[in-house]
């Protein structure tokens, strides 16, 4: 029979078990994650009349101001490789693809507060729950932008097959951060508040409106943003455009998974603290 | 089977009441927990912290049923979240075989918007069953609930009581080793409610459950021990489950009640007295069980009453009014008086079981056509008695038996 141990002791101290339980948790919680997702998507637009249109309705908006200023003049770009309206769209429908990988891991927990608090159910399943509606929502946003580029006459091409990778990785990095970002996120809400600050600061700085800067310290500070190798590589795969960023690419995906490993390790460890802690 | 499926050593869990520090302790506790500290502190307390639960110990084994009962805030609820694992202990060890089960505010994540058929899907996977078993289930779980023809309507139209009947009968469908309850039946009507306990009863022998409430009738039908706790301590454990329960009404002090009515009448003074004990002399007075009570009333009329008569009922701890005296009128006739009248009602042999008792004394007014309430002083006194009865009835009858031979 199984033996279940609760102790005081942190898990730290045991990591060979930790990290054995995290692996079985995982595989858990795949039928969880799965569930959750059909009941989320299921309810999200079912008290909407406009539906899955809100989904687009945001970011095109962004875009179309941004086509508009630059259009009019008002803001001098440089030169893209596919036509700016085009590049402005793409960019913030990846983006908010990103944003809201980014945001999940804090939404999603506390959207499930009150289950946490009464519930024993692998942790685990709030988070890849997340992964997976961001996947699917992110999935949506793709298929507009192919089809856009396509009724203009902008074929991806054989390089379509990365493109499940880059868009992965896309996610997964709004993942990594969110989640590092979460157990802290629980306990003050200034977290919430400051992603919302630092991103829209963020977004400036990525090729999400602006293109890369020809040269001078903005040219550097885009290169230094690692950021600007995920959407460049997603951009460039969508548009059959050649693409000079994979090593960095490959580069920033390794530290991803990395910090992913490390942020899913606290959020496990700092959970029973959190419920402790949290309004339910 | 007297293997113990729940082993408690020691354990304590500590909280803090101030929103700002407790949000500190928990960055404190986080970084601590990450460093993987041999001593983390948690065994003395921080500024403004207390304890929740504390050492307390106890085992229950297969086809043993727990109560945990005390007043609000008591330690109950924690010592529920540290054995489902929610939150870790402070000190102590908890020790759990086999699966878990929970009845913890039941149809907890049941998403409003979806139907009912839909929530069984998510909470049952929550739960941790399989879609398979789910499909295999399903049938038996809209059958308990009884809620077949709202199956299909979102559960946001739900009563509470059909959340609760869907929670429960999703929530029982796996036999788990051990069971969690926490007040979950307070919503169900009557019907539920006995088939809740039914369906517990099926799951008891193979089951060991630890069952919170506040509910003393369900507590003695379902437990076989009890602790009752006060301030996170346990202040007395024990198989003695009746006995248990009338210390737990000995946590709440019984105050005299509210004068309601006119100002027609009111009572002076009431006091009690059994042989040569007098409750004016006594904080508390104690009749043993079969001796006399004597109601001493003193009534002031300051305006004449027509037929006045006087009611005394009797309530037990649980507030059940299981006893009444109405034949004041055939004694006693003070028809259009004023002033003071002192009664008394004397009761030969007190049959009542070990426990508090309280008295409510009512005047009513009589014309020919109606009869209306003078006044009504809710548990105006009460007494308490001793007795070698602890069973769970208020009366507690000692009849002459016979053995007849031959039969009838």
């Amino acid at each position: 029979m199984k033996v279940t141990v609760y102790i005081p002791e942190s898990s730290m101290r045991s990591p060979r078990k930790m990290v054995r339980e995290m692996l079985v948790d995982l595989g858990s919680s795949l039928g969880i994650a799965r569930q959750l997702t059909l009941r989320d998507i299921r309810s999200q637009y079912r008290q909407s009349v406009l539906g899955i249109l809100w989904a687009f309705i945001m970011p095109v908006a962004n875009s179309v101001t941004w086509i508009f200023l630059s259009m009019s003049g008002i803001v001098k770009l440089a030169s893209t490789a596919i036509p700016y309206p085009l590049y402005a769209l793409s960019g913030t429908l990846l983006w908010s693809v990103f944003i809201e990988s980014l945001n999940s891991p804090l939404n999603q927990t506390n959207a499930a507060k009150s289950m946490l608090s009464k519930i024993n159910f692998p942790r685990e399943a709030i988070i890849l729950s997340g992964v997976y509606q961001s996947l699917f929502n992110g999935f949506i946003k793709v298929i507009l932008i192919v089809v856009v580029f396509m009724i203009v006459g902008i074929y991806p091409g054989w390089s379509i097959l990365f493109f499940p990778f880059a868009f992965l990785s896309l996610v997964l990095t709004g993942t990594a951060i969110g989640l590092m970002l979460t157990p802290v996120g629980l306990l003050y809400t200034d977290i919430g508040r400051f992603i919302q600050v630092a991103m829209q600061f963020l977004m400036y700085l990525t090729p999400i409106v602006f293109p890369i800067p020809q040269s001078g310290w903005g040219k550097m500070l885009f290169n230094l943003n690692p950021l600007t190798q995920l959407f460049m590589v997603c951009r460039d795969v969508l548009s059959g455009v050649a693409t000079n960023y994979l090593t960095g690419f490959f580069i920033v995906n390794a530290v991803v998974l990395l910090l992913l490993f490390i942020s899913w390790i606290i959020y496990r460890a700092v959970m029973p603290i959190i419920i402790e802690r949290m309004n339910t | 089977m007297s293997e113990s499926l729940i082993i408690v050593d020691h354990v304590s869990k500590k909280f803090c009441l101030d929103l700002k520090l407790s949000l500190w302790y928990g960055m404190k506790d986080m970084t601590s927990e990450m460093l993987g500290k041999k001593n983390l502190g948690h065994d003395t307390l921080r500024e403004k912290e207390f304890w929740a639960v504390k050492d307390l110990s106890f085992e229950v084994k297969r086809g043993e049923c727990l109560g945990l009962i005390g007043k609000n805030g008591a330690g109950k609820s924690t010592m529920l979240k540290m054995l489902n694992g929610l939150i870790k202990p402070d000190t102590g060890r908890i020790e759990m075989h086999g699966s878990i089960g929970a009845l913890i505010e039941l149809g907890a994540g049941f998403n409003p918007i979806l139907t009912g058929r839909e929530n069984i899907y998510n909470n049952a996977s929550i739960l941790g069953f399989s879609r398979d078993e789910t499909n295999r289930r399903l049938a038996g779980i809209i059958d308990f609930s009884e809620i077949s023809e709202f199956i299909d309507t979102p559960v946001q139209y739900y009563s509470s009581g059909m959340r609760v009947r869907l929670g429960f009968s999703i929530a029982t469908q796996f036999n788990p080793d051990v069971l969690l309850i926490d007040e979950v039946l307070a919503v169900g009507d009557m019907g539920f409610i006995l088939k809740c306990f039914n369906k517990m009863d099926e799951l008891f022998p193979n089951t060991a459950i630890i069952f919170v409430s506040h509910n003393m009738p369900q507590v003695s039908r379902l437990c076989t021990d009890l602790i009752v706790m006060a301030k996170g301590e346990s202040v007395w454990q024990s198989h003695e489950v009746s006995q248990g329960i009338s210390l737990y009404y000995d946590l709440f002090e019984l105050k005299p009640g509210n004068f309601v009515g006119s100002e027609k009448a009111t009572i002076e003074a009431i006091y009690l007295t059994s042989r040569d004990k007098d409750s004016r002399t006594e904080r508390s007075l104690e009749i043993s069980h079969g001796d006399e009570l004597n109601v001493h009333i003193r009534i002031r009329l300051d305006e004449p009453i027509s037929s006045p008569r006087l009611g005394l009922m009797f309530y037990d701890k649980e507030q059940r009014n299981f006893g009444e005296v109405f034949n004041f009128g055939d004694f006693i006739s003070i028809e259009k008086a004023v002033g003071c009248y002192t009664f008394i009602a004397h009761f030969p042999e007190i049959q009542m079981g070990q426990g508090v008792f309280s008295i409510t004394v009512a005047m009513t007014e009589s014309s020919s056509y109606n009869s209306k309430i003078v006044f009504r002083m809710q548990s105006a006194i009460s007494f308490r008695v001793i007795s070698t009865h602890h069973g769970w009835a208020p009366m507690q009858f000692t009849p002459v038996w016979s053995h007849v031979e031959g039969g009838f």
